[in-house]
Protein backbone atom coordinates (compact mmCIF):
# COMPACT_ATOMS: atom_id res chain seq x y z
CA UNK A 1 0.00 0.00 0.00
CA UNK A 2 2.74 2.90 0.91
CA UNK A 3 4.56 1.97 -2.21
CA UNK A 4 1.49 2.42 -4.25
CA UNK A 5 1.08 6.21 -2.63
CA UNK A 6 5.36 6.99 -3.17
CA UNK A 7 5.00 5.72 -6.67
CA UNK A 8 2.03 8.24 -7.41
CA UNK A 9 3.74 10.99 -5.49
CA UNK A 10 7.14 10.40 -7.97
CA UNK A 11 5.21 10.94 -10.78
CA UNK A 12 6.59 13.45 -13.15
CA UNK A 13 4.40 15.99 -15.18
CA UNK A 14 5.67 16.17 -18.52
CA UNK A 15 2.91 18.27 -20.35
CA UNK A 16 0.47 20.66 -19.59
CA UNK A 17 -2.51 22.23 -21.47
CA UNK A 18 -2.50 25.58 -21.38
CA UNK A 19 -6.39 25.81 -22.60
CA UNK A 20 -7.39 23.26 -20.36
CA UNK A 21 -5.76 24.93 -16.98
CA UNK A 22 -7.05 28.35 -18.53
CA UNK A 23 -10.42 26.89 -18.48
CA UNK A 24 -10.20 25.26 -14.90
CA UNK A 25 -9.02 28.20 -13.65
CA UNK A 26 -12.49 30.14 -13.88
CA UNK A 27 -9.81 33.22 -15.33
CA UNK A 28 -11.82 32.89 -18.63
CA UNK A 29 -15.18 34.21 -16.98
CA UNK A 30 -13.11 37.38 -15.15
CA UNK A 31 -11.81 38.43 -18.31
CA UNK A 32 -15.30 38.28 -19.97
CA UNK A 33 -16.46 40.05 -17.63
CA UNK A 34 -13.77 42.44 -17.00
CA UNK A 35 -14.82 43.00 -21.64
CA UNK A 36 -18.38 43.48 -20.72
CA UNK A 37 -18.62 45.14 -17.08
CA UNK A 38 -15.87 48.07 -17.99
CA UNK A 39 -16.65 50.28 -21.00
CA UNK A 40 -13.59 51.39 -22.54
CA UNK A 41 -10.42 51.22 -21.15
CA UNK A 42 -8.87 49.07 -24.11
CA UNK A 43 -5.20 49.64 -23.19
CA UNK A 44 -6.20 48.55 -19.79
CA UNK A 45 -7.92 45.21 -20.72
CA UNK A 46 -4.80 44.60 -22.86
CA UNK A 47 -2.47 44.68 -20.10
CA UNK A 48 -4.44 42.66 -17.75
CA UNK A 49 -5.08 40.03 -20.66
CA UNK A 50 -1.46 39.76 -21.14
CA UNK A 51 -0.36 39.67 -17.28
CA UNK A 52 -3.04 36.94 -17.06
CA UNK A 53 -1.56 34.43 -19.83
CA UNK A 54 1.93 35.39 -18.55
CA UNK A 55 1.00 34.20 -14.34
CA UNK A 56 -1.44 31.32 -16.57
CA UNK A 57 1.78 30.43 -18.70
CA UNK A 58 4.16 30.76 -15.34
CA UNK A 59 2.01 28.69 -13.15
CA UNK A 60 2.33 25.99 -16.17
CA UNK A 61 5.94 26.35 -16.53
CA UNK A 62 6.17 25.72 -12.60
CA UNK A 63 4.07 22.51 -12.76
CA UNK A 64 6.89 21.04 -15.56
CA UNK A 65 9.66 22.03 -12.84
CA UNK A 66 10.84 25.46 -15.12
CA UNK A 67 10.78 28.42 -12.69
CA UNK A 68 10.89 28.26 -8.74
CA UNK A 69 10.98 31.60 -8.03
CA UNK A 70 7.59 33.56 -7.42
CA UNK A 71 7.28 36.40 -10.02
CA UNK A 72 6.46 40.28 -8.88
CA UNK A 73 2.97 40.92 -8.51
CA UNK A 74 2.96 44.19 -7.08
CA UNK A 75 1.31 46.90 -9.44
CA UNK A 76 0.84 50.71 -9.76
CA UNK A 77 -2.32 52.02 -11.61
CA UNK A 78 -2.30 55.60 -12.59
CA UNK A 79 -4.98 57.32 -14.30
CA UNK A 80 -7.39 60.72 -13.13
CA UNK A 81 -10.39 59.42 -10.94
CA UNK A 82 -12.90 57.92 -11.85
CA UNK A 83 -11.23 56.13 -14.35
CA UNK A 84 -12.39 52.78 -12.58
CA UNK A 85 -9.10 52.08 -10.63
CA UNK A 86 -10.99 50.59 -7.61
CA UNK A 87 -13.28 48.59 -9.73
CA UNK A 88 -10.30 46.84 -11.69
CA UNK A 89 -8.21 46.36 -8.65
CA UNK A 90 -11.67 44.24 -7.59
CA UNK A 91 -11.03 41.98 -10.33
CA UNK A 92 -7.50 41.70 -10.74
CA UNK A 93 -7.75 40.94 -6.50
CA UNK A 94 -10.22 37.77 -8.15
CA UNK A 95 -8.46 37.14 -11.12
CA UNK A 96 -4.93 36.37 -8.86
CA UNK A 97 -7.34 34.32 -6.55
CA UNK A 98 -8.46 32.03 -10.07
CA UNK A 99 -4.81 31.82 -11.05
CA UNK A 100 -3.66 30.42 -7.58
CA UNK A 101 -1.30 33.43 -6.74
CA UNK A 102 -3.44 34.81 -3.96
CA UNK A 103 -5.44 32.70 -1.35
CA UNK A 104 -8.31 34.54 -0.50
CA UNK A 105 -8.55 36.93 -2.82
CA UNK A 106 -10.35 39.90 -0.58
CA UNK A 107 -9.37 43.40 -1.40
CA UNK A 108 -8.14 45.71 1.22
CA UNK A 109 -8.48 49.19 0.30
CA UNK A 110 -6.77 51.59 2.52
CA UNK A 111 -5.01 55.76 1.96
CA UNK A 112 -2.81 57.50 4.08
CA UNK A 113 -4.60 57.35 6.79
CA UNK A 114 -5.03 53.37 7.48
CA UNK A 115 -1.75 53.06 7.58
CA UNK A 116 0.53 56.59 8.98
CA UNK A 117 0.21 57.16 12.19
CA UNK A 118 -0.09 60.20 14.39
CA UNK A 119 2.57 60.35 16.86
CA UNK A 120 6.02 58.56 17.67
CA UNK A 121 5.82 54.84 17.39
CA UNK A 122 2.17 54.35 15.95
CA UNK A 123 2.97 54.53 12.62
CA UNK A 124 4.51 50.65 12.42
CA UNK A 125 1.84 48.67 14.62
CA UNK A 126 -0.31 50.58 12.60
CA UNK A 127 1.32 49.52 8.66
CA UNK A 128 1.61 46.07 9.79
CA UNK A 129 -2.13 45.54 11.47
CA UNK A 130 -3.17 46.69 7.40
CA UNK A 131 -0.75 44.67 6.15
CA UNK A 132 -1.91 41.96 8.23
CA UNK A 133 -5.53 42.12 6.90
CA UNK A 134 -4.25 42.24 3.48
CA UNK A 135 -2.07 39.07 3.22
CA UNK A 136 -3.59 36.10 1.16
CA UNK A 137 -4.90 38.70 -0.49
CA UNK A 138 -4.49 42.47 -2.40
CA UNK A 139 -3.99 45.65 -0.95
CA UNK A 140 -4.85 48.69 -3.00
CA UNK A 141 -3.00 51.41 -1.57
CA UNK A 142 -4.86 54.65 -3.10
CA UNK A 143 -3.67 57.97 -3.55
CA UNK A 144 -0.02 56.44 -3.01
CA UNK A 145 1.88 59.17 -3.25
CA UNK A 146 0.78 61.14 -0.24
CA UNK A 147 2.28 58.43 2.14
CA UNK A 148 5.58 60.75 1.11
CA UNK A 149 5.77 64.02 1.85
CA UNK A 150 9.00 65.74 1.45
CA UNK A 151 7.80 68.95 2.24
CA UNK A 152 7.96 67.27 6.17
CA UNK A 153 11.31 65.34 7.05
CA UNK A 154 9.92 64.58 10.16
CA UNK A 155 7.02 62.95 8.51
CA UNK A 156 6.41 59.95 9.56
CA UNK A 157 4.54 58.34 6.02
CA UNK A 158 8.39 57.90 5.35
CA UNK A 159 7.99 54.38 8.29
CA UNK A 160 4.79 53.77 6.57
CA UNK A 161 7.19 53.66 3.14
CA UNK A 162 9.91 51.32 4.49
CA UNK A 163 7.71 48.83 6.34
CA UNK A 164 5.66 48.49 3.03
CA UNK A 165 8.62 47.75 1.01
CA UNK A 166 10.13 45.31 3.74
CA UNK A 167 7.17 43.30 3.57
CA UNK A 168 6.73 43.87 -0.07
CA UNK A 169 10.28 42.01 -0.34
CA UNK A 170 10.03 39.48 2.49
CA UNK A 171 6.18 38.73 1.69
CA UNK A 172 5.84 38.20 -1.65
CA UNK A 173 3.79 35.02 -1.77
CA UNK A 174 1.50 36.33 0.66
CA UNK A 175 0.38 39.81 -0.69
CA UNK A 176 -0.09 41.95 -3.48
CA UNK A 177 0.15 45.40 -3.58
CA UNK A 178 -1.19 47.94 -5.67
CA UNK A 179 -1.00 51.48 -5.67
CA UNK A 180 -3.24 53.60 -7.51
CA UNK A 181 -2.98 57.02 -7.98
CA UNK A 182 -3.23 60.53 -10.76
CA UNK A 183 -0.44 59.80 -12.92
CA UNK A 184 2.14 62.42 -12.74
CA UNK A 185 1.63 62.05 -8.99
CA UNK A 186 2.61 58.99 -9.36
CA UNK A 187 5.96 59.34 -11.55
CA UNK A 188 7.00 61.77 -9.13
CA UNK A 189 6.63 59.41 -5.73
CA UNK A 190 8.29 56.67 -8.03
CA UNK A 191 11.24 59.31 -8.84
CA UNK A 192 11.83 60.41 -5.15
CA UNK A 193 11.04 56.30 -4.22
CA UNK A 194 12.97 53.92 -6.05
CA UNK A 195 12.84 51.04 -4.04
CA UNK A 196 9.12 51.44 -5.01
CA UNK A 197 9.76 51.48 -8.52
CA UNK A 198 12.30 48.64 -8.76
CA UNK A 199 9.51 46.46 -6.64
CA UNK A 200 6.92 46.59 -8.95
CA UNK A 201 6.53 44.72 -11.93
CA UNK A 202 2.99 45.99 -13.61
CA UNK A 203 2.51 49.90 -14.51
CA UNK A 204 -0.79 50.13 -15.83
CA UNK A 205 -1.95 53.42 -17.13
CA UNK A 206 -5.40 54.61 -17.10
CA UNK A 207 -6.73 56.53 -19.79
CA UNK A 208 -9.76 59.09 -19.57
CA UNK A 209 -12.81 57.97 -20.95
CA UNK A 210 -14.10 59.86 -24.26
CA UNK A 211 -17.49 61.36 -24.79
CA UNK A 212 -19.05 58.49 -26.45
CA UNK A 213 -17.90 55.94 -23.61
CA UNK A 214 -19.37 58.15 -20.86
CA UNK A 215 -22.21 58.11 -22.68
CA UNK A 216 -22.82 54.65 -22.73
CA UNK A 217 -21.03 54.13 -18.82
CA UNK A 218 -24.42 56.74 -18.15
CA UNK A 219 -26.60 54.16 -20.21
CA UNK A 220 -25.35 51.17 -18.50
CA UNK A 221 -25.69 52.62 -14.60
CA UNK A 222 -29.57 54.25 -15.45
CA UNK A 223 -30.02 50.20 -16.75
CA UNK A 224 -28.12 48.90 -14.03
CA UNK A 225 -30.97 51.18 -10.88
CA UNK A 226 -33.93 50.11 -13.54
CA UNK A 227 -34.44 53.47 -14.99
CA UNK A 228 -34.27 54.51 -18.65
CA UNK A 229 -33.47 57.50 -20.78
CA UNK A 230 -35.63 58.21 -23.81
CA UNK A 231 -34.23 59.73 -27.12
CA UNK A 232 -34.55 63.04 -25.88
CA UNK A 233 -33.01 62.98 -22.51
CA UNK A 234 -29.91 60.63 -23.93
CA UNK A 235 -29.48 64.19 -26.65
CA UNK A 236 -29.29 66.19 -22.94
CA UNK A 237 -26.98 63.12 -21.09
CA UNK A 238 -24.47 63.77 -23.68
CA UNK A 239 -24.09 67.79 -23.88
CA UNK A 240 -24.32 67.26 -20.41
CA UNK A 241 -21.41 65.37 -20.57
CA UNK A 242 -19.80 67.53 -23.67
CA UNK A 243 -20.22 70.52 -20.83
CA UNK A 244 -19.17 68.96 -17.65
CA UNK A 245 -15.87 67.87 -18.99
CA UNK A 246 -14.65 71.00 -19.81
CA UNK A 247 -15.82 72.24 -16.02
CA UNK A 248 -13.07 71.53 -13.02
CA UNK A 249 -13.43 68.68 -10.75
CA UNK A 250 -14.23 66.48 -13.42
CA UNK A 251 -14.41 62.88 -12.59
CA UNK A 252 -15.07 60.46 -15.27
CA UNK A 253 -17.34 57.94 -14.09
CA UNK A 254 -18.18 59.38 -10.56
CA UNK A 255 -18.95 62.56 -12.23
CA UNK A 256 -21.48 60.89 -14.20
CA UNK A 257 -22.62 58.50 -11.43
CA UNK A 258 -23.91 61.85 -9.26
CA UNK A 259 -25.12 63.28 -12.61
CA UNK A 260 -27.16 60.31 -12.45
CA UNK A 261 -28.08 60.41 -8.73
CA UNK A 262 -29.39 64.33 -9.09
CA UNK A 263 -31.59 63.18 -11.94
CA UNK A 264 -32.95 60.49 -10.32
CA UNK A 265 -33.86 63.05 -7.44
CA UNK A 266 -35.13 65.65 -10.01
CA UNK A 267 -37.39 63.33 -11.50
CA UNK A 268 -38.85 61.76 -8.23
CA UNK A 269 -39.72 65.57 -7.52
CA UNK A 270 -41.30 65.88 -11.03
CA UNK A 271 -43.15 62.85 -10.95
CA UNK A 272 -44.54 63.34 -7.64
CA UNK A 273 -45.54 67.16 -8.32
CA UNK A 274 -46.98 66.22 -11.55
CA UNK A 275 -48.64 62.31 -10.56
CA UNK A 276 -52.99 62.42 -10.27
CA UNK A 277 -54.17 58.91 -9.92
CA UNK A 278 -52.45 55.40 -10.29
CA UNK A 279 -48.88 55.39 -12.53
CA UNK A 280 -47.04 52.41 -13.80
CA UNK A 281 -43.87 50.99 -13.85
CA UNK A 282 -42.73 52.67 -17.31
CA UNK A 283 -43.66 56.32 -16.02
CA UNK A 284 -41.53 55.74 -12.60
CA UNK A 285 -38.49 54.58 -14.39
CA UNK A 286 -38.50 57.45 -16.86
CA UNK A 287 -35.69 59.73 -16.73
CA UNK A 288 -37.03 63.01 -19.13
CA UNK A 289 -34.82 65.48 -20.27
CA UNK A 290 -35.44 67.50 -18.78
CA UNK A 291 -34.24 66.16 -14.96
CA UNK A 292 -31.02 66.05 -16.93
CA UNK A 293 -31.56 69.92 -18.59
CA UNK A 294 -32.54 71.48 -14.81
CA UNK A 295 -28.73 70.46 -14.27
CA UNK A 296 -26.58 74.08 -12.99
CA UNK A 297 -23.96 72.69 -15.60
CA UNK A 298 -26.84 73.75 -18.51
CA UNK A 299 -26.33 77.48 -17.02
CA UNK A 300 -23.20 77.92 -16.62
CA UNK A 301 -22.96 76.56 -12.69
CA UNK A 302 -20.58 73.40 -11.65
CA UNK A 303 -21.98 70.42 -10.31
CA UNK A 304 -19.89 69.21 -7.52
CA UNK B 1 12.71 17.18 29.03
CA UNK B 2 10.94 17.90 26.14
CA UNK B 3 7.54 20.03 27.74
CA UNK B 4 4.27 18.86 25.89
CA UNK B 5 1.15 20.91 25.99
CA UNK B 6 -2.16 21.67 24.25
CA UNK B 7 -3.71 20.14 21.41
CA UNK B 8 -1.13 18.30 19.19
CA UNK B 9 1.05 17.31 22.79
CA UNK B 10 1.76 14.22 21.03
CA UNK B 11 3.42 15.01 17.71
CA UNK B 12 6.05 16.43 16.90
CA UNK B 13 6.97 20.18 16.52
CA UNK B 14 5.20 21.74 13.59
CA UNK B 15 7.04 23.65 10.38
CA UNK B 16 5.74 26.51 9.68
CA UNK B 17 3.79 25.34 6.55
CA UNK B 18 2.38 23.13 9.05
CA UNK B 19 1.12 26.10 11.94
CA UNK B 20 -0.03 27.93 8.74
CA UNK B 21 -2.19 25.50 7.96
CA UNK B 22 -3.55 24.84 11.65
CA UNK B 23 -3.93 28.41 12.14
CA UNK B 24 -6.02 28.65 8.67
CA UNK B 25 -8.52 26.28 9.86
CA UNK B 26 -9.14 27.99 13.15
CA UNK B 27 -9.80 30.79 11.22
CA UNK B 28 -12.20 29.32 8.97
CA UNK B 29 -13.82 28.36 12.11
CA UNK B 30 -14.31 32.17 12.76
CA UNK B 31 -11.83 31.70 15.57
CA UNK B 32 -10.07 34.65 17.14
CA UNK B 33 -5.69 33.30 16.76
CA UNK B 34 -3.45 34.89 19.20
CA UNK B 35 0.05 34.31 20.15
CA UNK B 36 1.46 33.97 23.50
CA UNK B 37 4.91 33.84 25.47
CA UNK B 38 6.36 32.24 28.87
CA UNK B 39 9.55 31.22 30.03
CA UNK B 40 7.66 29.46 32.99
CA UNK B 41 6.58 25.94 32.10
CA UNK B 42 4.70 24.81 34.76
CA UNK B 43 2.05 23.01 33.70
CA UNK B 44 -0.42 25.20 36.03
CA UNK B 45 0.79 28.43 34.27
CA UNK B 46 -1.97 29.15 32.30
CA UNK B 47 -1.93 32.88 31.62
CA UNK B 48 1.02 33.41 29.03
CA UNK B 49 1.96 37.06 28.13
CA UNK B 50 0.11 38.10 25.16
CA UNK B 51 2.25 38.98 21.99
CA UNK B 52 -0.07 41.71 20.26
CA UNK B 53 -3.54 41.53 20.05
CA UNK B 54 -5.55 38.95 19.32
CA UNK B 55 -5.81 38.69 15.64
CA UNK B 56 -9.43 39.07 14.57
CA UNK B 57 -10.19 40.04 11.42
CA UNK B 58 -7.30 38.50 8.80
CA UNK B 59 -8.91 36.39 6.78
CA UNK B 60 -5.27 34.23 6.23
CA UNK B 61 -3.22 32.64 8.28
CA UNK B 62 0.15 34.30 6.66
CA UNK B 63 -0.54 37.16 8.89
CA UNK B 64 -0.25 34.67 12.32
CA UNK B 65 3.13 32.91 10.95
CA UNK B 66 4.46 36.87 10.19
CA UNK B 67 3.58 37.30 13.88
CA UNK B 68 4.90 34.52 15.10
CA UNK B 69 8.41 35.13 13.40
CA UNK B 70 7.81 38.59 15.05
CA UNK B 71 8.03 37.16 18.35
CA UNK B 72 10.54 34.83 17.94
CA UNK B 73 13.04 36.99 16.81
CA UNK B 74 12.61 38.73 20.41
CA UNK B 75 11.33 35.89 22.55
CA UNK B 76 13.36 32.88 20.44
CA UNK B 77 14.06 31.19 23.79
CA UNK B 78 11.02 31.02 25.53
CA UNK B 79 8.27 28.96 24.87
CA UNK B 80 5.45 30.43 22.46
CA UNK B 81 2.29 29.03 21.95
CA UNK B 82 -0.79 29.80 19.74
CA UNK B 83 -3.95 29.74 20.83
CA UNK B 84 -7.58 29.95 18.82
CA UNK B 85 -10.28 31.44 21.07
CA UNK B 86 -14.09 31.07 20.48
CA UNK B 87 -16.34 33.30 21.16
CA UNK B 88 -19.31 32.25 19.95
CA UNK B 89 -20.81 29.97 22.71
CA UNK B 90 -21.35 33.79 24.75
CA UNK B 91 -18.26 32.07 27.41
CA UNK B 92 -14.57 31.93 27.32
CA UNK B 93 -13.27 29.07 25.18
CA UNK B 94 -10.34 28.28 24.04
CA UNK B 95 -10.55 25.42 21.41
CA UNK B 96 -7.22 25.11 20.48
CA UNK B 97 -3.45 25.77 21.45
CA UNK B 98 -0.12 24.23 20.71
CA UNK B 99 3.46 24.73 21.42
CA UNK B 100 5.00 26.66 18.28
CA UNK B 101 8.34 27.47 19.67
CA UNK B 102 10.44 25.82 22.98
CA UNK B 103 14.00 26.84 24.05
CA UNK B 104 16.95 24.79 23.03
CA UNK B 105 17.45 23.11 26.32
CA UNK B 106 14.50 22.27 28.71
CA UNK B 107 16.20 21.65 31.65
CA UNK B 108 12.61 19.96 33.72
CA UNK B 109 11.22 19.69 36.54
CA UNK B 110 12.01 18.63 40.02
CA UNK B 111 9.61 16.80 41.94
CA UNK B 112 9.30 17.10 45.64
CA UNK B 113 7.62 14.86 48.16
CA UNK B 114 6.17 15.95 51.40
CA UNK B 115 5.09 13.98 54.11
CA UNK B 116 1.88 14.81 55.57
CA UNK B 117 -0.15 14.24 58.12
CA UNK B 118 -1.17 10.37 58.65
CA UNK B 119 1.86 9.75 56.18
CA UNK B 120 0.08 10.98 53.49
CA UNK B 121 2.33 12.59 50.77
CA UNK B 122 1.93 15.39 48.85
CA UNK B 123 3.63 15.74 45.32
CA UNK B 124 4.56 19.00 44.47
CA UNK B 125 7.11 19.96 40.97
CA UNK B 126 8.86 22.62 39.84
CA UNK B 127 11.02 23.74 36.86
CA UNK B 128 14.90 23.54 37.41
CA UNK B 129 14.65 26.68 35.25
CA UNK B 130 12.48 28.97 37.28
CA UNK B 131 15.44 29.05 40.21
CA UNK B 132 16.70 31.97 38.54
CA UNK B 133 14.29 35.16 38.20
CA UNK B 134 11.91 35.55 35.12
CA UNK B 135 13.47 36.97 32.01
CA UNK B 136 16.64 35.12 32.42
CA UNK B 137 15.76 31.54 32.68
CA UNK B 138 16.68 30.53 28.80
CA UNK B 139 19.41 31.92 26.55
Amino acid sequence: MENEGQEKESEIVTKVNLKEDFQASGVADILAELDNSLIGLTPVKTRIKETASLLLVDKAREKLGLVNESPTLHMSFSGNPGTGKTTVALKMANLLFRLGYVRKGHLVTVTRDDLVGQYIGHTAPKTKEVLKKAMGGVLFIDEAYYLYRPENERDYGQEAIEILLQVMENNRDDLVVILAGYKDKMDKFFESNPGFRSRIAHHIDFPDYSNNELLEIAEVMVASMNYKFNEESKKAMAEYIKIRKKQPHFANARSIRNAIDRARLRQANRVFNNSEGPIGASFLSQIEDVDIRQSRVFSGGIDK
Amino acid sequence: MRVTQGTFSFLPDFTDQQIHEQVQYCIDNGWAVSIEYTDDPHPRNTYWEMWGHPMFDNPDAAAVVYELNECRKVYGSYYIRIIAFDSSPGWESIRLSFIVNRPSEEPGFKLSRTEVKGRNIQYSITPYSNDKPQGSRYK
